[in-house]
């Protein structure tokens, strides 16, 4: 599959960060430093983030700012972690999310 | 432990940005709450240059007038205190504004309030509109504009308004494929200049379509469009099927008013606004004393008209606060200008005649 990574652009210079390495439902994979986790998932090619809780329908991101949840996985075992706006961090440990989700204890 | 402070700016945004650089200009202390990690709003994603006049640095891109922007708040003696991944999440009848600032729950008591939360995207209905892939015109704009990654292959753009025609091009930009602009109503709504760009290129603009349906199993692989008559009936025999791993949705924004309702203020429900809009008088001060708006939130415009409201709305809040420079006369009588002019011609007369429901009093 071609780089989803934009490397020429007429307008913007993206520069190449450090990579960053997680893992997505137990694969490794990489990702760029800036990335969101979204936004370094999508770059691997992967669109479904989670299932609905209900209707088990696959579910993507669709606003990319933090306004919609549509994109809520489970990020260090913390449910509900809105990815397109989360910074990617090395080492995050990412999964599918199939439930309502767990509570944390804020 | 509660803050007390002038006045609190909710929003980073190009509203945002000016009404803190105003105010602060004119003595008073600020307190900039931004949701993201960085200051900017959707200006950190606009790659065009902007149209208006010099007043609202036209002919700059948005990127680089967020930048400016952002930079002018450190010039002020620290009067002005900027929070990053702030969001604002309650406003009390007591005047007291909750805070999620990195996690920590933070309580602020401002003398004013200027909102400045600016817009969600609207959405559309039509079968498998949940499909991964289906995403919004900003969203698709942040991914390779901030991000720098393409969504997809094959793009079909849903609506041809300015923003789904300058995206379409940025699309392009990124060497992204748009298979066609599909667009309800029989002409375009977005501006020559883009509607040439994108067709030189050739995207085809399908005036009088509508999108029925999208297919695909875990996500998008193709969408279903048809030509409409008047009344938005499906005219028998068009049906046609387009391969596309994204489709774009482009129909407009609705105000981010939840903070306002909360506050109390009286809202209006104005279509041509973009949905439910806070009463305000001719000071962007909304029926709750001290409230100020600015931006989208106030009804759907520009970047261009953000940044004047938010000029104004910073300007009047700080003179109310008894911070009211020499030059506050001319300063209102310029941004007043500045709107009447941003506001005129025939394709303003939606906004406008939205704009007149909107005055309290």
């Amino acid at each position: 599959m071609r780089d989803r990574r934009i490397t020429e652009h007429p307008i913007l210079d993206f520069k190449t960060g450090e990579v960053i390495h997680f893992t997505f439902d137990g694969k490794p994979m990489e990702g760029r430093e800036g990335d969101t986790i979204a936004s370094a998932l999508h770059a691997n090619g992967v669109k479904v983030l989670g299932y609905h809780f209900i209707t088990n329908r696959p579910r993507g991101f669709y606003c990319a700012i933090g306004n919609c949840s549509s994109c809520l996985m489970i990020v260090n075992g913390k449910s509900n972690v809105r990815t397109c706006t989360e910074p990617l961090r090395p080492g995050m440990v990412v999964e599918t999310q199939t439930d309502r989700g767990v509570p944390d204890d804020v | 432990m509660m803050y007390n402070i002038d006045l609190v700016i909710v929003g980073g945004g190009p509203a945002g940005l000016m009404a803190a650089n105003t105010a602060a200009e004119a003595g008073a202390k600020v307190l900039l709450l931004e949701r993201d990690g960085h200051l900017g709003g959707q200006l950190v994603k606009q790659t065009h240059k902007f149209f208006g006049s010099e007043k609202q640095h036209a002919s700059m891109r948005g990127i680089d007038i967020s930048t400016m922007l952002g930079e002018r708040l450190d010039a002020f003696d620290g009067r002005v205190t900027v929070w990053t991944n702030a969001t604002a999440i309650g406003f009390y009848e007591d005047g007291v504004i909750t805070v999620d600032h990195d996690g920590v729950y933070k309580k602020v008591k401002p003398e004013r309030v200027v909102v400045a939360t600016g817009a969600s995207e609207k959405f559309l209905s039509f079968p498998n509109n949940d499909l991964p892939g289906i995403y919004g015109a900003g969203a698709v704009q942040t991914m390779m504009n901030v991000y720098g990654i393409r969504p997809g292959h094959r793009v079909l753009m849903i609506g041809a308004g300015n923003i789904g025609l300058i995206v379409s091009y940025q699309l392009m930009q990124a060497g992204v494929s748009v298979a066609a602009i599909v667009e309800g109503l029989p002409h375009i709504g977005g501006y020559a200049v883009h509607a040439c760009k994108v067709r030189r290129a050739g995207v085809p603009i399908l005036t009088s379509h509508t999108i029925l349906r999208a297919d695909g199993t875990e996500s998008v692989e193709s969408a279903t469009i048809a030509r409409i008559d008047r009344s938005w009936n499906v005219i028998p025999g068009t049906k046609k099927t387009i391969d596309c791993d994204v489709i774009c949705i482009s129909v407009g924004l609705t105000p981010l008013a939840e903070l306002l309702w909360q506050a109390g203020c009286e809202m209006r429900y104005i279509p041509s606004l973009g949905g439910s809009v806070p009463l305000r008088n001719d000071c962007l001060e909304t029926t709750v004393k001290g409230v100020y708006v600015a931006g989208d939130v106030t009804g759907i415009e520009e970047a261009s008209a953000a940044m004047v409201e938010g000029h104004l709305a910073g300007l009047e809040a700080a003179a109310s606060l008894g911070f009211k420079s020499d030059n506050y006369d001319a300063e209102r009588k310029d941004c007043m200008d500045q709107l009447a002019a941003l506001r005129s011609g025939p394709t303003a007369e939606k906004i406008r005649s939205g704009l007149a429901c909107a005055e309290s009093r």
